[in-house]
């Protein structure tokens, strides 16, 4: 009963999240900060993690393929694979979870307990769609723009890894990457991304906004979000999976 | 004017407002006075609508605010202004920021009408100067003068105070009282203050409702107050011994 009563109150918050903005010069204003806030800030932690699982995935690939059978240029194919496939999307994306969506959670949390939601309120503002509409639209916005940065940074990790390492040669890393390339892959892997992007920042803005009590209850909030937008994420590219690679 | 009638709620088993009527008059400053859980602030917030009403009206100017949808209830909060206990400002905001909120969000004034507002704001709760500074680098007082001008940006036809005075020092308190009573005979806004702070009583106290476990108990005015026979009410205004020494019934 209780799943049920969180899944209805979440699409009931939702309903009120896309009604007609009230001022949409200000809600424009609003998703350019959002892109800024949870995008560009997140650049840092997105390169780092890219180019170094990048760098382990080509590492571990080469160690794996240790047989005279399997051309090198395997080591480049399977590091591409893997980052665009899984990688830059899913895994990416759960790792914003844990910094996007605590973010939020505890952002909105910290507002409701402080009277700011419901001053906003009092003023004749939809608070929900304020507050929450701006970090979806810029999340889906900028979501893939990173996810593309992974992939990229992804496979130049695991160039200088696999070169400087000695795992395979320059030529073959990169003729490895270029091999059996299906376009639609990133497209895939980019809609994924824009799901989660989804999913991320509106429960953890549905745990933030319900947020009631003091400090504790948003450090509740907070990790509720983190642990729910992981549990979505990982239910979808299971979906996205049986639906678009799955036979 | 807002009327409420018969208005009550409950939490959980416990009635925590009983059948409470009471017209607050525009252009005053209308008092809901009473102990601490009495359930002056839950009349507060279910006259804004922040909590549901159990049963009973709440009427601004003849219109039953909790039967309005939520466009109509925001139509009607777009006229109201509230000072929260502890400021509810913005904390990302800047004073000036806080302040034009209702403007930008409500009105189509040019960037230099919204700060000749701001500014003219700030200036009636003595803020001059501080539009850059965010809501952590002002003391207790400053955000209760900066939450007023964010309340009173939008010339609100109704004003809801949440324990003004509360955490301030009697100097500070004063200048607050004092502030909200010239705006609300200014621009002739009908006002309610929930406070149990009896020097605001005493001082701004025009049309006063004493609420005891719930209930309307009470009705007068400041002069009124201090001549009451109501058992609970006496109790309440002469609670401390300073009120008993300087304006208990001997020297009252």
């Amino acid at each position: 009963m209780n799943l049920f009563f969180h899944i209805g109150r979440y699409f009931m918050l939702l309903y009120r999240v896309f009604k007609k903005p009230q001022n949409l010069r200000v809600y424009i204003r609003q998703i350019i900060f959002e892109i800024d806030n949870i995008g560009i800030t997140s650049l840092p932690i997105v390169a780092i993690i890219s180019i170094f699982m990048g760098g382990i995935i080509t590492i571990q690939a080469a160690y794996a393929v240790d047989s005279p059978l399997v051309p090198l240029y395997a080591v480049g194919f399977t590091a591409r694979e893997s980052m665009i496939l899984e990688f830059s999307s899913t895994i990416l994306c759960l790792i914003l979870a844990g910094k996007v969506g605590s973010n939020i959670a505890s952002e909105i949390g910290a507002m409701r307990i402080s009277e700011q939601i419901d001053a906003l309120e009092i003023m004749g503002i939809n608070s929900a769609s304020y507050l929450i509409f701006p970090k979806i639209a810029g999340a889906m916005i900028i979501f893939p723009f990173l996810v593309v940065l992974s992939m990229f940074l992804g496979l130049v990790g695991g160039y200088i890894m696999g070169v400087s390492s000695g795992a395979c040669t320059s030529y073959e890393y990169i003729f490895g990457i270029q091999a059996f390339f299906m376009p639609w892959k990133v497209g895939y892997s980019i809609g994924k991304s824009v799901t989660f992007a989804f999913l991320i920042t509106s429960v953890s803005s549905y745990y933030g906004y319900y947020t009631s009590g003091g400090a504790l209850e948003v450090g509740k909030s907070s990790t509720n979000a983190v642990v729910y937008s992981s549990i979505l994420i990982l239910l979808f590219s299971l979906i996205y999976t049986n639906l678009f690679i799955g036979h | 004017m807002i009327e409420i009638r018969n208005i009550n709620k409950t939490f959980g088993d416990r009635q925590v407002v009983k059948n409470v009527s009471f017209t607050f008059l525009p252009g005053k400053t209308n008092l809901i006075i009473g102990e601490s859980g009495c359930g002056k602030s839950t009349i507060l917030k279910m006259m804004v609508g922040l909590h549901e009403v159990d049963s009973g009206e709440v009427l601004y100017n003849g219109q039953n605010f909790p039967a309005l949808n939520m466009d109509g209830k925001q139509e009607v909060r777009k006229k109201i202004g509230m000072l929260f206990q502890g400021g509810a400002l913005f904390d990302s905001q800047t004073l000036e920021e806080n302040v034009r909120f209702p403007l930008d969000m409500f009105t189509s004034m040019s960037k230099e009408e919204k700060l000749e507002r701001v500014n003219f704001c700030l200036e009636r709760v003595q803020l001059v100067g501080r539009n850059k500074l965010y809501p952590a680098e002002l003391s207790g007082g400053m955000k209760k003068r900066a939450a007023l001008a964010r309340a009173i940006a939008n010339n609100p036809s109704y004003l809801f105070c949440d324990e003004p005075n509360s955490g301030l020092d009697p100097k500070t308190s004063i200048v607050i009282d004092d502030l909200i009573q010239d705006i609300t005979r200014e621009y002739n806004i009908t006002t309610i203050i929930v406070t149990h702070d009896m020097n605001s009583v005493i001082e701004i106290g025009d049309n006063i409702m004493f609420v005891y476990k719930g209930e309307n108990w009470w009705t007068g005015d400041k002069s009124q107050i201090l001549k009451t026979t109501n058992k609970e009410l006496f109790d309440f205004v002469f609670a401390s011994e300073f009120m008993k020494q300087v304006l208990g019934p001997k020297q009252a």
